[in-house]
This record gives structure tokens, C-alpha cells and sequence, in this order.
């Protein structure tokens, strides 16, 4: 009986993972959800920035130009419907649009888009948790505002605000999982071709295992990187 | 040097600043006292606009700064202001704290400045900490290096809020000394201060605020040995 367990879990294996070649459709898979997880995250990070930076801005000024206040609203409706509306909704509505090439450059706008929106409050929280003196420090000596936020604020808030990214990147590896949605091979969808190929259940559970250990391997690493920021603190 | 016309500030419903008109001469050293919550950091805050105030003028060197086309950054440049919290940049080497806005602003080029902080370090007996962090030095340290940091943008009028009130008291003495030195070097200075004595030595004026008014001003002798005004007296019998 264990025998026959045995040998039948070797021979779905087989299917699933050697026969064909089929392994390097995996590494394919894996390439792909990577990629998606780090333009995801890079567009984020940019598009988070800036949102951030509109919202500080009009937040610290009394009384505010029109074109702030305009990017302001626009910046609050952005994230309010990216953080109210599913990932999945977005890329399929992304994909949809007549002059979207493929499903991959979708997806790095999807994700990058939706990944804003949340990477946004990290920058904001980031750079609320700096004492307001340190601004009223810079702008005393006559520094503009962009140049405080740039020397002073920043590279404080980047302590708190590195490991949160971090995370950002790990959630977006899960995450891009949905993009079989709109026809992009990344390890899911792959799993879930080679699942109907095969007419096994095998594949579901390898990727699943791949999922685990780059998720396991991307906190450790995260660990270490947060260690060595608290060693150089110097507050 | 600096004028200011029927200035006031609120916060909601809150009258800090009430119509204060005042006026400020190059070389002055104006001491700024009064009960806690009457307004002196605010005064002093709309001086280098970190505060708007809501109406009235402040002119400075015949230039009114609360017009609305003025360049703040540029008027900041030529006010020093010192915190009662000293605000260092702590992820900054103090020679970087004090070498940051003068390069970043072009005023200096980074070797000019360094020497120049080299310099105000010497003058302050802190060159040793140069290459250290904020975090290394003692409250009254910090608050030294917050002065020359100011300084060394070479302003033409110094504000200080409470320099000394977050310190222990071992360590005011030689905050004090440092900032009687830029008193004596013919800096224009305005110090919010509750070290009376201190006022009295170093103040060639005094500003009684009380209510978001300046209730009594006088040269120190006048106003410590003399008050009129009912609540400075109330005031001075508190902490004399
Ligand atoms: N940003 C602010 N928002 C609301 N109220 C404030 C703010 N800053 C100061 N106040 C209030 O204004 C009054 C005057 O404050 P301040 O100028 O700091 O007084 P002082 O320096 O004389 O102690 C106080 O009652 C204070 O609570
Ligand atoms: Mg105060």
C-alpha cells in the first residue's frame, strides 16, 4: 500500500516536473512572477513617492495654490479607489483597454498602480514619524522645503520606511499570482496549465512549496538588512 | 532693522498674538519674557515666518516679508534661529550639521565651510566631536552646536526660544556663556528666556508679553527694579 503511494506520488512527479522538460516551464513561471513582483514594487515606489510628497505638502501648508490642492484631491481619489476596488478587477480592466500591447506590460502597470497606493501611506507614515523640528530646523536655516525633505527628512524616514518596502516586495510576490487572470505565465498560471496537461494535482502543491521558500528566503534576508539599520543607528 | 505693525496671530478661536507692534535695531539685544502661553514663541516665530501671522507687517531691512511674493527661504537665510530642543540633524556628523545649508545653498563651497566649521568648533571646544554624531554629546553640547550651526550661515539677527529650558541645570551655564560671546561680537539678537538674570546682564531691552501683548518694555535695570505694569509685578515676585 505505502508502495503504491509512493509510486504513483513518483510517477505524477514525473508528469508534472520531468516529463518534457517541464521543469523549466516552472523557472519560466518563477521568472515571470518575480519580474511582475519588482516592477510592481519600483512603480510603486515611485508612484508612492509622489502621492506621499502631495499629500505632505498640501497637508503642511496653510494655505494652498489651486494646482496643489487639484494634485491633492486627484492623489486622495487614487488611492481611495486602488485601496477600495480587487487587484484582479483593475488588471482585467487595464487589460481591456484597446491599446494595452500584452498582459505583462498590464500587469506592470497594474500592480505598479495598485502597489502605489499603499506604498503611499508607507512613505506618509515614514515621514510623519520625523519631529516636526527637524523641518522647522531646515527651513529656519533657509532651506526651501524640497531641499529639507530631501536632506534631512528622507534619509531619516528611509529607516522605517526600507523594511516596510521589503514587505511591499514580499506580499507583491503572492499577490502577482492573480495575473493568470489576464493570460500572463507566472508560476500560478503555469501550475495551472501544466495541471491541465496532466490531469494531476501535483503542480498545484510544487508551486505552492516554490511560493513558501522565496517568501521564507526574502524574510530571512529581510531580517539581516534590518539588523544591520539598527547596528548603524545613530539616534 | 526689523518693524513689526499691528501683527496678530490666532489658533482657532485662540487670540495668541494681539495687534503687537515693535520695532527692532541692528545691534539690539532684545530679551523676550512673560508667563508661559503668552505668545513669545509665537512672536518669534512670525519673525522668521515659521509662523504666517494672519494680519499686520513685518518689514526687515526695509523689505516688508509677509507680502505674499516674497522669497521666505532667502529671508530665513539671514536669520538665525536656535530651538529650545536643539533640533540637530542626527543622522548627520556635527561637522555636517553645521556645513549642510551653507553648501547646499551655495554660499559656500564644501571646503570653505568645513573650514569655517572647523573653526566655530574650535571657538566652542567641541572640534574633537566633529566626526561624531548628535547623539554623543550632552544637552549642553548639542545646544552649542545648534548656535554655531546657526551661525555659521552668518545671519544678520539671531532668535532664540528658550535656549537653555530643556537643559540640566550644570549645563546652562555654558550655553549662556556662548550666547553672551554672539552678544558681544555686536550680534542682533531676540531671546525668549526665563533666566532673569541672565536678561538683565546681557538684554539692552526687555519685552514684557502677557495675553499676546507687550504689556511693558524698558531697559533691564528700569524693568526688573521698577515694573509698573500690574501683572509684570505679579510676574517678577513668581520668579525672582
Ligand atoms: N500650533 C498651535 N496650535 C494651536 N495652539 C497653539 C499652537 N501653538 C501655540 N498654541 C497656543 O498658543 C498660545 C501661545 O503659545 P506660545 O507662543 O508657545 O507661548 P509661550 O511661548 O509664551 O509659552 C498657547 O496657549 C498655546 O497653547
Ligand atoms: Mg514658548
Amino acid at each position: 500500500m505505502r508502495l503504491f503511494l509512493a509510486q504513483s506520488l513518483w510517477s505524477d512527479f514525473q508528469k508534472s516536473f520531468i516529463d518534457k522538460d517541464r521543469w523549466l516551464m516552472y523557472l519560466d513561471g518563477l521568472k515571470m512572477t518575480l519580474l511582475l513582483a519588482l516592477v510592481g514594487t519600483i512603480v510603486g515606489i515611485i508612484l508612492g513617492l509622489l502621492v506621499a510628497l502631495i499629500k505632505y505638502s498640501y497637508s503642511t501648508r496653510k494655505k494652498n495654490k489651486p494646482w496643489l490642492s487639484l494634485l491633492n484631491w486627484v492623489a486622495n481619489l487614487y488611492t481611495t479607489v486602488i485601496r477600495g476596488t480587487p487587484v484582479v478587477v483593475q488588471l482585467l480592466i487595464l487589460f481591456s483597454l484597446s491599446f494595452m500591447p500584452n498582459g505583462v506590460v498590464a500587469s506592470f502597470i497594474g500592480f505598479g498602480v495598485n502597489s502605489g497606493a499603499y506604498v503611499a501611506e508607507v512613505f506618509r507614515s515614514g515621514i510623519n514619524s520625523i519631529d516636526v523640528g527637524q523641518m522647522e530646523a531646515g527651513r529656519s536655516l533657509g532651506l526651501s522645503s524640497r531641499a529639507t525633505m530631501r536632506y534631512i527628512i528622507l534619509p531619516q524616514a528611509i529607516k522605517n520606511i526600507l523594511p516596510a518596502l521589503f514587505n511591499e516586495f514580499i506580499a507583491l510576490v503572492k499577490e502577482t499570482s492573480v495575473a493568470g487572470y489576464i493570460a500572463v505565465n507566472d508560476l500560478t498560471k503555469v501550475a495551472d496549465r501544466i495541471k491541465g496537461i496532466t490531469f494531476v494535482n501535483l503542480p498545484l502543491y510544487i508551486v505552492a512549496l516554490m511560493y513558501l521558500c522565496i517568501v521564507y528566503l526574502l524574510t530571512l534576508i529581510q531580517k539581516r538588512i534590518e539588523v544591520r539599520y539598527s547596528r548603524s543607528d545613530r539616534n | 532693522m526689523i518693524e513689526i505693525k499691528q501683527l496678530c496671530k490666532s489658533y482657532g478661536e485662540l487670540r495668541v498674538l494681539n495687534h503687537i507692534s515693535e520695532g527692532i535695531e541692528r545691534g539690539e539685544k532684545v530679551a523676550v519674557i512673560g508667563p508661559s502661553g503668552s505668545g513669545k514663541s509665537t512672536f518669534l516665530r512670525c519673525l522668521n515666518l515659521l509662523e504666517k501671522p494672519d494680519s499686520g507687517e513685518i518689514w526687515f531691512n526695509g523689505k516688508e516679508i509677509t507680502a505674499t511674493d516674497i522669497d521666505t527661504d532667502s529671508v530665513r537665510q539671514h536669520m538665525g534661529m536656535v530651538f529650545q530642543h536643539f533640533n540637530l540633524f542626527p543622522h548627520l556628523t556635527i561637522r555636517q550639521n553645521i556645513t549642510l545649508a551653507p553648501v547646499k545653498l551655495k554660499k559656500q563651497s564644501q571646503s570653505a565651510a568645513d573650514e569655517q566649521a572647523t573653526q566655530l568648533l574650535t571657538r566652542i571646544g567641541l572640534i574633537d566631536k566633529a566626526d561624531t554624531y548628535p547623539n554623543m554629546l550632552s544637552g549642553g553640547q548639542k545646544q552649542r552646536v545648534a548656535i554655531v550651526r546657526a551661525l555659521a550661515m552668518n545671519p544678520e539677527v539671531m532668535l532664540f526660544d528658550e535656549p537653555t529650558s530643556a537643559l540640566d541645570p550644570e549645563m546652562i551655564g555654558e550655553v549662556l556663556d556662548l550666547i553672551r560671546d554672539v552678544a558681544d561680537s555686536g550680534m542682533t539678537m531676540v531671546i525668549v528666556t526665563h533666566e532673569m538674570k541672565f536678561a538683565r546682564e546681557v538684554a539692552s531691552r526687555v519685552l514684557f508679553m502677557d495675553e499676546g501683548e507687550i504689556k511693558e518694555q524698558n531697559d533691564p535695570a528700569n524693568l526688573f527694579d521698577a515694573p509698573k505694569n500690574k501683572r509684570l509685578q505679579d510676574f517678577l515676585s513668581k520668579v525672582l
